[in-house]
């Protein structure tokens, strides 16, 4: 048996491998495949504190090794969040996040409060990377001072575990990274999807009503990896690695190049049971390399 | 019943038509509980450039062999990779997926009226209605005669009623242009196809008061309800179509108003 638990600021997790938001919905979508208290944790559906209704059909386009995404947000708000999906949620024995989204800073510092006020929501992932919306999300996380004056705002009336979701839409993602870690969260979660488009030849016509949409999957997995371990090596505050992670060898590199976690997204698309296989396959790889703990391996190309 | 994923065993893969296949498929578990106008999302192997599941419509369950029919149309890479499947090969499905067809009251006179691909839940649907001892009608519509599917399947089940839209068989023209759709009474219609067919459907039924369920074909990513890609706009706002349908009674879609 290795130890695979790992701490993100004072929070402990039982193992390094989370669901990503928007690609576990809020848990129950998965119960009959795998037992979500066997994972690190999830993050769920991204949130806002008004009711959406995302973006009009078609929103999805299958591409090389990947898809393209342009749900925009879909979700009944805060409130409905509160009465209806919480209460089950707050059952869950893992740790259940909710990814955070607004238009201002006003709302993500509205939502933030909100949620702090949750006790079985013990992090929230502050989602300034959503490529799919007019206003907000990508917005902020590619401007810096945008990007430090919402993380300070929220650091300011959101006492737990901040995670900031960076996206990889930038010239330099370490300089987003330090900019969240002077202003005081825990830790920074990258990367988001890619912006990307598709045309259909046929008709034409762009496949997305959106035209633009966030590429996913194992077609954007090199990128994002050599984004974590810019930022692994960029900022001391722990880094939660992801783009394209399919299998347990994925996320090993992941962890090997610096993540301290990792989250599993569009992989649950595909096989739902994704995110415990990599659990059980991390834990594999180290009792057969005879490691006691997860921490032996992060980071370790960069010890060399 | 609960959702799974298993790797089945292929026991038959046959061609009906040009770009037209049923794969049948062996279980180890029960398939009985499986609903009419539920679907699988197959996984696809051996063609590098298929990345997600392929949705497929399940054709018919024969409870006896317990065995699954899954009707394949060649759209692209993908399904093309499934049409060359042999027996022997596992495959692997994630099921059962969506809601199901609210099936008839005795009594009910009830019409199935679907076209190419979409022909494919309304077998298993037919048997149910059988099942239950209420009979079901078919009006099948086709781009010709060498395009008709499953002729014998459905004939065994009920009155199959033809359109072809070269009038190389049956009626000349669409489903909607049948007179026993347009003149007989039904209670309920149940349609699968190609959406302006299905819109055409709506349409003919909203005129005559008919209850009517469509089954919707949406681009689909999970099939599980979590990647929100499959949506439709409904009175209730945008649902997915994988877990709140596939089907929908037409009254609660917003297209069928501008269709």
């Amino acid at each position: 048996m290795a130890d695979l638990r790992i701490k993100i600021g004072q929070l402990e997790f039982r193992n390094p491998v989370i669901l990503a938001s928007g690609t576990c919905g809020y848990g129950s979508e998965l119960e009959d495949f795998i037992n979500l208290s066997e994972l690190g944790g999830i993050i769920v559906k991204g949130t806002t504190l008004e009711h959406r209704e995302g973006n009009p059909y078609p929103r999805m386009s299958e591409t090389a090794s990947g898809m393209l995404n342009a749900v925009g947000l879909q979700n009944k708000g805060i409130d409905y969040f509160e009465k209806n999906i919480y209460p089950h949620l707050a059952e869950y024995k893992t740790h259940v996040i909710v990814n955070v989204n607004g238009n201002t800073i006003e709302d993500y510092v509205d939502l933030s409060q909100r949620i702090n006020t949750l006790s079985a929501i013990p992090a929230i992932e502050l989602n300034i990377s959503c490529p799919n919306v007019k206003k907000g999300g990508m917005i902020f996380g590619t401007n810096p001072a945008s990007a430090r004056e919402v993380i300070y705002a929220v650091r300011r009336v959101y006492d737990k575990t901040l995670i900031v979701k960076l996206s990889p839409n930038v010239t330099d993602i370490t300089e987003f990274a330090r900019i969240s870690q002077e202003e005081g969260a825990e830790a920074v979660s990258l990367v988001n999807t890619f912006l990307g488009m598709a045309v259909d030849v046929r008709t034409m016509r762009p496949k997305l009503s959106t035209i633009t949409g966030g590429l996913s999957g194992p077609a954007i997995k090199p990128v994002a990896l050599r984004m974590v371990w810019q930022v692994a090596r960029a900022v001391s505050i722990p880094v939660i690695g992801l783009g394209g992670i399919m299998n347990a060898e994925d996320a090993l590199e992941f962890i090997m190049a610096g993540a301290t976690a990792v989250q599993v997204g569009t992989a649950s698309f595909i096989n739902p049971r994704a995110g415990t296989e990599i659990v059980g396959g991390i834990e594999k790889f180290l009792v057969e390399k005879e490691m006691d703990s997860v921490s032996n391996i992060t980071g370790i190309i960069n010890r060399i | 019943m609960k959702k799974r994923i298993e790797d089945l065993t292929v026991i038959g893969n046959s061609k009906l038509t040009e770009g037209f296949f049923v794969i049948k498929v062996s279980s180890s578990e029960d398939l009985t509980g499986i609903k009419p106008g539920q679907f699988v999302q197959a996984l696809v192997t051996e063609s590098p450039s298929t990345f997600l599941r392929r949705p497929l419509s399940v054709h018919d369950i024969d409870p006896g062999e317990n065995t699954m029919s899954l009707l394949v149309q060649i759209a692209g890479p993908g399904t093309e990779r499934l049409s060359r499947i042999t027996p022997g090969e596992k495959l692997n499905l994630i099921y059962p997926l969506g809601n199901s067809f609210t099936l008839p009251a005795r009594g009910e006179r009830v019409l199935l009226a679907g076209g190419g691909c979409g022909m494919a839940p309304l077998l298993y649907l037919g048997r149910k209605i059988s099942e239950s001892g209420v009979q079901p009608h078919f009006a099948l519509g086709f781009r010709n005669r060498s395009r008709i599917l499953s002729h014998d399947e459905f004939s065994a089940l009920g009155p199959v009623f033809l359109a072809t839209e070269d009038g190389s068989k049956g009626y000349r023209g669409f489903v909607t242009d049948i007179p026993e759709f347009r003149n007989e009474h039904w209670d309920r219609v149940y349609c699968c196809g190609p959406e302006p067919m299905m819109k055409a459907v709506a349409a003919l039924c909203r005129k005559r008061d008919i209850f009517c369920e469509v089954s919707l074909e949406n681009l689909m990513a999970c099939g599980l309800g979590i990647c929100l890609c499959c949506v439709v706009p409904t009175t209730s706002g945008n649902l997915c179509s994988c877990t709140d349908g596939p089907v929908f009674n037409i009254n609660d879609l917003k297209w069928q108003t501008s269709g």
